[in-house]
């Protein structure tokens, strides 16, 4: 991938949790703009922890990040945030706050001292309400949210933040697959507008139909990079899932889907039980 | 029509607490063991000069004045310290007393009665003062030691610890008054009821080189701190510096909470409750809170105060038993209310 026109470059960046040997190994990640880039792995393989460096959640203490050209140690982090949204998995709040309060409080790097709204700020937080479909329930209280309207409300919010670059950890978890599909049209949609972005999912089948790149880690290093198909192969798949994945066919695109392969003896083909 | 907080809806909640703080401190002061004739004292006030007043207006300006005054920031002061640490708590039971720094002052403060050779008085400043200070300020310094980490405070280990060392100051406070000359123990008792009966402005000046900057920190998270609900991850992302948030919440509410505990001793149930009326009133936007809390805490602990020097006069209530009976089913209330 050509790191020179990416919004976000990281470069051979390591990281160490002070409590385990676990390594992240020189991990190279460029995002360019209005690509979505694919971050997949086993349990445990890095994936996160990746994405956290990147968004400057984790400290970077060896490689070297660049955020629209510049190295990311000269932003403030609310300069940052103006540029670089970041969704962490699963957001829970400790108060029952309203749906446009928590989107209006991405306007936050925009604005100083209090904080307080202006009319532009106003019609940017409907914007993202109406973008994310979550305009619907602006009043609503997130414990009346179902798990999905809720992950689209944080969406919302990071998008407020008007970012360039977008960074994303597992955010479909807990969603049903109609909003599975819907939440990765959305990012299709913001990659269309010319917005980078990088997401960590389990779900290698909407990584295969919706990313344009795919990063395959294990255990803190790269597996494979590549294009979907270059990544979506089964005897790489095999190294870093185990023998029980099958890649077939999508019927109908002709693309690569994964299959998991509940008992391998008796799925060989030609062992079809009537 | 949207619901997010512009300058002007600030402004008017701002308004109504103020009107409330207003009624309360302009009521407060007239009422007490001693029944004051208000016509009197306001022509005198307004008329004469200082040595023509009458026994009333003398009660009026230099015992009641300050002691409402200090009935205030106190009460404010745990209020506001309680809005913040619930936030960066993540934990609605949170209140001044949860990072162990009222315990702490009241070791130091049940220490310097125990031995009464210790007395001196520095300028307004009491041995029992000092010493609770100085309990507080070993407190803080040493649960900052134990929850600092390299990224910045840990404050799953600064809960924890607090509640600890809390437990472990209520300990020695126990200890030493088991030693202590039993004389003495009403002394002890006493102050560890919490009350503001003990005032001239001289007192109330000197809790401010420790109130005004402590709370000058908490006021200027007051839109960080709305950010730090959604945990720490989300803020950093919206652009937070989430450590000196947590810093500036543990260093401003630890001197806020020492300064109160100082000159009042422990008063329970301000700082843990009225947050939450002042949430379930106006919302969970912390720049409301945080001035609601304190204006509303102030003002409840006056309106306390105001009632402790009645109902049992010609004596006085501790002020913390009176907060501690409405506190406490006020809380359970809520409580059942959100079961």
């Amino acid at each position: 991938m050509n790191s020179d026109a990416a919004m976000l470059v990281l470069e051979d960046v390591s990281y160490a949790y002070s409590a385990g040997q676990w390594h992240l190994r020189n991990q190279h990640l460029a995002l360019p703009t209005g690509r979505i880039c694919g971050i997949i792995g086993p349990n445990g393989a890095g994936k996160s922890t990746l994405l956290k460096i990147a968004a400057g959640i984790l400290p970077c203490p060896s490689g070297k990040i660049t955020l629209a050209g510049r190295e990311m140690q000269r932003y403030s982090r609310r300069e940052m945030a103006a540029i670089l949204g970041y969704l962490p998995q699963l957001v829970g709040s400790t108060f029952d706050l309203v749906t446009e309060q928590v989107v209006a409080m991405g306007r936050y790097p925009h604005l100083s001292g209090a904080g307080f709204l202006q009319e532009r700020d106003i019609e940017i937080v409907e914007q993202c309400l109406r973008q994310t479909e979550t305009l619907a329930y602006r009043r609503r209280r997130l414990s009346e949210l179902s798990g999905g309207e809720r992950q689209r409300v944080m969406l919302a919010s990071v998008l407020a933040q008007q970012p360039k670059v977008l960074l994303l950890d597992e955010p479909t978890t807990g969603l049903d697959l109609h909003h599975q599909v819907t939440f990765f049209q959305l990012l299709k949609e913001l990659a269309n507008q010319g917005i980078a972005i990088a997401v960590v999912t389990h779900d290698l089948n909407l990584a295969g139909q919706f990313c344009d790149r795919l990063l395959l880690l294990k255990d803190g290093e790269l597996v494979k990079e590549g294009s979907i198909g270059q990544v979506i192969e089964q005897q790489i798949l095999r190294k870093c899932y185990g023998p029980e994945v099958l890649v077939s066919q999508h019927p109908l695109t002709g693309g690569p889907i994964v299959l998991p392969l509940a008992d391998i003896e008796t799925c060989q083909p030609g062992n079809h039980s009537s | 029509m949207t619901e997010l907080l512009t300058r002007k809806k600030f402004l008017t909640a701002i308004f109504c607490y103020l009107v409330l703080t207003v009624i309360v401190l302009s009521l407060t002061p007239f009422v007490g063991s001693e029944n004051l004739d208000e016509s009197v004292i306001y022509r005198e006030l307004t008329s004469g000069t200082s040595a023509d007043w009458s026994g009333d207006t003398r009660i009026f300006v230099s015992q009641r004045i300050p002691r409402v005054l200090l009935g205030f920031l106190i009460g404010g002061s745990l209020a506001l310290v309680g809005s913040v640490f619930q936030v960066i708590f993540r934990n609605p039971l949170a209140s001044p007393a949860t990072l162990g720094v009222t315990a702490g002052g009241a070791v130091g403060a049940v220490l310097a009665i125990s031995v009464p050779a210790l007395a001196f008085q520095i300028g307004p400043i009491s041995t029992v003062q000092l010493f609770s200070l100085a309990g507080s300020a070993a407190t803080m310094f040493f649960i900052y030691l134990m929850a600092r980490r390299p990224q910045g405070l840990s404050m799953n280990t600064l809960l924890l610890a607090g509640v600890t060392v809390g437990i472990l100051a209520a300990a020695v406070s126990q200890l030493i008054r088991y030693l202590a000359n039993p004389q003495l123990l009403m002394a002890m008792d006493r102050w560890l009821m919490g009350g503001l009966d003990v005032i001239g402005y001289q007192q109330l000046g000197a809790l401010m080189p420790m109130l005004l900057p402590g709370a000058g920190l908490l006021f200027l998270q007051l839109n960080n701190l709305n950010h730090l609900s959604l945990g720490s991850e989300m803020a950093r992302g919206h652009g937070v510096d989430v450590g000196s948030v947590q810093r500036c919440c543990f260093v401003g509410g630890t001197l806020v909470t020492a300064a109160a505990v100082s000159l009042a001793g422990p008063i329970a149930f301000v700082g843990l409750v009225v947050p939450h009326i002042v949430r379930l009133v106006s919302g969970y936007d912390h720049r409301i809170v945080l001035p609601g809390a304190f204006l509303a805490g102030g003002s409840l602990l006056a309106a306390c105060d105001c009632l402790a020097r009645t109902i049992v006069a010609p004596t006085e209530m501790p002020v913390g038993i009176i907060t501690a009976i409405i506190g406490g089913p006020f809380f359970i209330l809520l409580l059942l209310r959100g079961k």
